[in-house]
């Protein structure tokens, strides 16, 4: 709740919003208490003071009425109105919205559309027919704002209900014995409320507007009472003589929507909580970097691509998780380096800080560098990386959703990555389009070229992904879990398409996965990552049979394989440390059975000799006494 | 040994294109009328791709869907009426994303509490004494009862997920991808921890995963799922080292596996059936390669091959090694 009112104070508006709210409620509240004149003596003598005469700071109204006290009473109405209006309709819509989006099938379709009906009348014209039917009067525009409002609510919280109505926690309730009933009131209901209280806080501000409206047009409160709508109606004869008799609570409703609307906004971001993990607040183009030592922009690297030392932190409030520590690499054409290493390692962060696509805030690269052919491409300019994304180094993703439009066929979306690196013709463009999907293997690429991500299986939006990577003829491609969503049988359709064009177009390859079985099929070299490190690296086979870091050999025991029957599994007990506290010494330290206190004391370096290095005091195998 | 869970004949045809009055214009089958039966103690494993309608069967099963045709008998006696509190003491089912199973807004006593208070009316102390009993079970320390479940690490959640299921004393778990969701060192945590509990409890598993290694290596008897139907039954042990359905060859075949070169045994090739517009014949037939005109006619129904092993299909692999 304090983060809540933190959140809400940081943004300027809506404190300000929250503060002038505040006065204006204070003052409804204490208007019996003011020493005010009645607000409905009239006083014919006294027509249409100006405002600061003696007796009536802001005037007297057409009928010698002071205009102050006519202010504050109407004021006090307009918002008890407003606010009964509101919550009327919250609990209203909430409870149709709720009830259509659990039950779903035709309870869900005959309400929904019977709210669509509602909704598809003017607004306006609608609350004026049921307050033409109900009579004129306070509490039947109440009615009338209210039910036109009810539609807003109702689908808001409907949308929000059938996502919550078909997570496993619903269904875990039935199973417990919870009736429909007690699931609503007890599941439902509280993940909804924060939904309830953002849809009236950004609605609340129109409702008072609109019962001014209906004021204003004498179908609200009735002569003598005061509402600030009926004061702007009665005034409307004296607009040009008295301008002061309608500006007055004009300049009432103004502030009084405007604050409620800033104050609705900010309660809105503050509750949301994409806005909290800083998801929403503008991220920059590419990730932030601020190194305390910047490498030469140029240097002779081995391989294609390489990374030296590369570090990636996240600055969240007052934590810095140290994602990425140091992590060195490099992968030459045509081969295929794996990266494996649990939840949380650091193997998406150091595959996107490549290119700069860590999203910024909170990601900052705070060391190393990352050189495609020796340039180091963590300093370069934004414009020099948008050209090399794609174009050199592309990347294919877990999700190929993520990659893909859905609303756009497949063809134009390759056809756009490809001309946003070079011009080309629409012919041209199709044509190559369709080559790539044949390249993919996907059946019938002429007729596929029209189709929608939607139409597509997994498995072939996948290849699509990877068409889509390859529409620029990269030199290196970055792979985060391409299979890892997919079945056995289409995996292994991806994994060797993946092999042969390496073998093909002598494509560099990174492949981030936590599946041994297709490190060792696909990759040449692996490294292995815990808790933001390169703990073991070197020739995949060597390091299958022979692991040296004591946690690759557990990792590797952990794995069932196929073919070995029923049996007790070796488990590692414990996880891995947070990455925003770091033990000192080997990360490793409190899973690991060798551990010795000098394990945890100092930096330990991965070292090594020929192909293979361990981050290791005491590994399972000596890798110096191993032929170099 | 007695028969823990007997289905016979269940199917799932799932409606489509409903208007607001009247019926459907067609359907969906989920599942083709299916018989299975899990002895007391023993683990299924059901595998199978997705959309082969695993999870179908799993909530018919917990009485989360209502079946559209065939029985449900738990230990001899039949559960005929859908209403999911009356499974919920008698079959359990533990969930494949264990943070999305528990209530963002509920503190873990909250979770557990439920199934002890709505199913056997246990007052607090008799609860508050039993879920400390069950988290011992299953690993967990007291002190987690009153937090939220955001601050859980997958595996511990997990682990929540299955005390819960516990809870309703259950002693059949429908464990529908228990471990997916999970890193390998925490998965085996899990297996191991699932093994555990079912030999203290003497509880039956029906255990469903896609992944092959996983199935293999916690159950007695394995079932193969093919676009809704079971094609090939058999002992775990036997069922990837002698498949003798052309499909369970083949998913044997793609798995990844440690020192085995990469290869794509269809060749880029997989098709699966419309489930809109099934074919007449074996669902397979379209990637089988040993599909005659016979297997586009007609369906082959699972019969007895071999001691122990189920299969469908007309032309069974022949009995040997892969
Ligand atoms: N936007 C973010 N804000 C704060 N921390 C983050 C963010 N993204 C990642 N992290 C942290 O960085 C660390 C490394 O995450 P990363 O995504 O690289 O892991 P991973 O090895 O790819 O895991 P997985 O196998 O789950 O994909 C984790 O501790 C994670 O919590
Ligand atoms: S350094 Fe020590 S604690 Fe770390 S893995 Fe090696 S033996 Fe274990
Ligand atoms: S029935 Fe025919 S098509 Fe089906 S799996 Fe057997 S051989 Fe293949
Ligand atoms: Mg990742």
């Amino acid at each position: 709740m304090s983060a809540f009112f933190k959140l809400l104070a940081r943004n300027r508006l809506a404190l300000g919003g929250l503060i002038v709210m505040g006065l204006v409620v204070a003052l409804a509240l204490i208007t019996p208490l003011l020493p005010l004149v009645d607000p409905d003596a009239t006083n014919t003598a006294n027509r249409f003071l100006p405002p600061f005469s003696d007796g009536a700071l802001l005037g007297t109204d057409a009928l010698g009425r002071d205009l102050l006290s006519r202010l504050l009473w109407g004021t006090r109405l307009s918002l008890a109105v407003g606010f009964a209006a509101a919550l009327f309709a919250a609990v209203a819509g909430a409870a149709v919205g709720i009830i259509a989006g659990f039950y779903g099938g035709r309870t869900d379709n005959i309400i929904m559309r019977a709210v669509d009906m509602l909704m598809a009348f003017p607004y306006i014209l609608l609350a004026l027919a049921i307050v033409a039917a109900l009579g004129p009067g306070l509490v039947n525009a109440l009615i009338a704002v209210s039910v036109v409002n009810i539609p807003f609510f109702a689908r808001n919280i409907r949308g929000i209900t059938v996502g919550l109505a078909n997570k496993e926690f619903v269904d875990a309730a039935k199973l417990a014995g919870m009736s429909n009933a007690r699931i609503i009131t007890s599941e439902i209901l509280p993940n909804v409320v924060p939904v309830i209280v953002i849809a009236m806080s950004t609605t609340i501000g129109w409702m008072i507007l609109e019962t001014a409206g209906l004021s204003f047009l004498g179908l609200g409160s009735q002569p003598p009472q005061a509402d600030l709508g009926s004061m702007l109606g009665e005034a409307r004869s004296a607009l040009i003589t008295n301008p002061h008799t309608s500006v007055i609570p004009g300049i009432m409703i103004l502030i009084i929507v405007m604050s409620i609307n800033l104050l609705g906004d900010g309660v809105r971001d503050a509750l949301d909580p994409r806005l909290k993990s800083g998801a929403l607040s503008r991220p920059m183009a590419a990730t932030r970097v601020d190194r305390k030592h910047t490498p030469a922009p140029e240097a002779r690297t081995e391989g294609i691509l390489s990374l030296e030392n590369l570090r990636t932190e996240f600055h969240v409030k007052d934590r810095i998780y140290k994602a990425v520590s140091g992590v060195s690499l490099s992968v030459k054409p045509g081969e295929c380096l794996g990266v494996i290493g649990e939840s949380g390692s650091g193997k998406s962060v150091t595959a996107l800080s490549i290119m700069g696509l860590v999203a910024s805030p909170p990601g900052v690269i705070t060391g190393g560098a990352a050189r495609l052919e020796g340039r180091d491409m963590i300093g370069a300019r934004y414009g020099d990386l948008r050209t090399l994304r794609g174009r050199r180094v592309a990347y294919i993703f877990q999700d190929p959703l993520a990659t893909l439009h859905p609303l756009y066929k497949v063809g134009d979306q390759l056809v756009e990555a490809i001309s946003s690196h070079r011009a080309i013709s629409k012919s041209e463009g199709r044509a190559k389009a369709i080559e790539l999907l044949k390249s993919v293997r996907i059946p019938n690429a002429e007729e596929r070229v029209d189709s929608y991500p939607h139409e597509m299986s997994g498995g072939m939006r996948q290849r699509v992904g990877i068409a889509m990577a390859l529409a620029n003829d990269p030199d290196v491609i970055i792979a985060d879990e391409p299979t890892t969503a997919l079945d056995v049988t289409v995996q292994a359709q991806i994994l060797s398409l993946l092999d042969d064009l390496r073998r093909e177009r002598g494509l560099a390859i990174v492949f981030i996965t936590h599946d041994f079985g297709v490190v060792a099929q696909l990759c040449d070299r692996v490294a292995v990552m815990y808790a933001g490190r390169i703990v073991e690296e070197g020739p995949t086979m060597e390091i299958l049979r022979a692991p040296a870091h004591p946690y690759t050999a557990r990792l590797i025991a952990c794995v069932p394989e196929l073919g070995a029957g029923k049996r007790k599994l070796e488990a590692i007990p414990g996880l891995p440390p947070s990455v925003d506290a770091l033990p000192a010494g080997c990360a490793f330290a409190d899973r690991c059975l060798k551990a010795q206190p000098s394990c945890k004391e100092g930096e330990i370096l991965l070292e090594g000799t020929g192909s293979r290095a361990v981050r290791c005091l005491y590994p399972e195998l000596s890798l110096s006494k191993e032929t170099a | 040994m007695s028969i823990a869970l007997q289905i016979t004949d269940l199917s799932k045809t799932f409606p489509v294109g409903k208007k607001l009055f009247g019926g459907a214009t067609g359907g969906v089958k989920a599942v083709h009328p299916m018989t299975l039966s899990v002895q007391t103690g023993e683990t299924l494993g059901i595998v199978g791709e997705s959309g082969c309608g695993k999870s179908t069967l799993a909530r018919m099963l917990v009485g989360l869907l209502p079946a559209t045709t065939g029985t449900i008998e738990i230990e001899g006696s039949a559960l005929d009426n859908a209403d999911p509190a009356e499974f919920g003491k008698r079959i359990q089912y533990v969930f494949q994303d264990p943070i999305s199973s528990l209530n963002p807004r509920k503190t873990i006593r909250q979770i557990m509490d439920a199934p002890l208070k709505l199913l056997h009316g246990m007052d607090r102390k008799a609860r508050e004494k039993r879920i400390l009993e069950i988290f011992d079970s299953v690993n967990l320390r007291a002190d987690f009862l009153d937090r939220y479940p955001h601050e859980f690490s997958g595996g511990q959640a997990q682990r929540i997920g299955i005390a819960r299921a516990l809870a309703a004393q259950a002693r059949i778990l429908i464990l529908d991808e228990p471990v997916s969701a999970l890193d390998v060192s925490v998965q085996a945590q899990v297996l191991n921890l699932l093994a555990d509990l079912k030999r203290e409890f003497g509880l039956t598993y029906l255990f469903i995963s896609h992944d092959l290694a996983v199935v293999e290596a916690v159950s007695d008897r394995i079932a193969v799922l093919y676009f809704g139907s079971v094609v090939e039954e058999g002992r775990a042990e036997e069922i990837f080292a002698h498949p003798r359905h052309p499909y369970t060859k083949l998913l044997a075949e793609s798995a990844p596996v440690v020192g085995r070169a990469l290869s794509d045994p269809e060749d880029g090739h997989a098709e699966l059936p419309n489930p809109l517009d099934p074919p007449p014949g074996c669902a397979f037939a379209m990637r089988c390669p040993y599909a005659t005109d016979k297997c586009r006619d007609a369906a082959p129904e699972l019969e007895q091959i071999g001691d122990d092993q189920r299969v469908a299909c007309f032309h069974p692999l022949p009995a040997g090694p892969l």
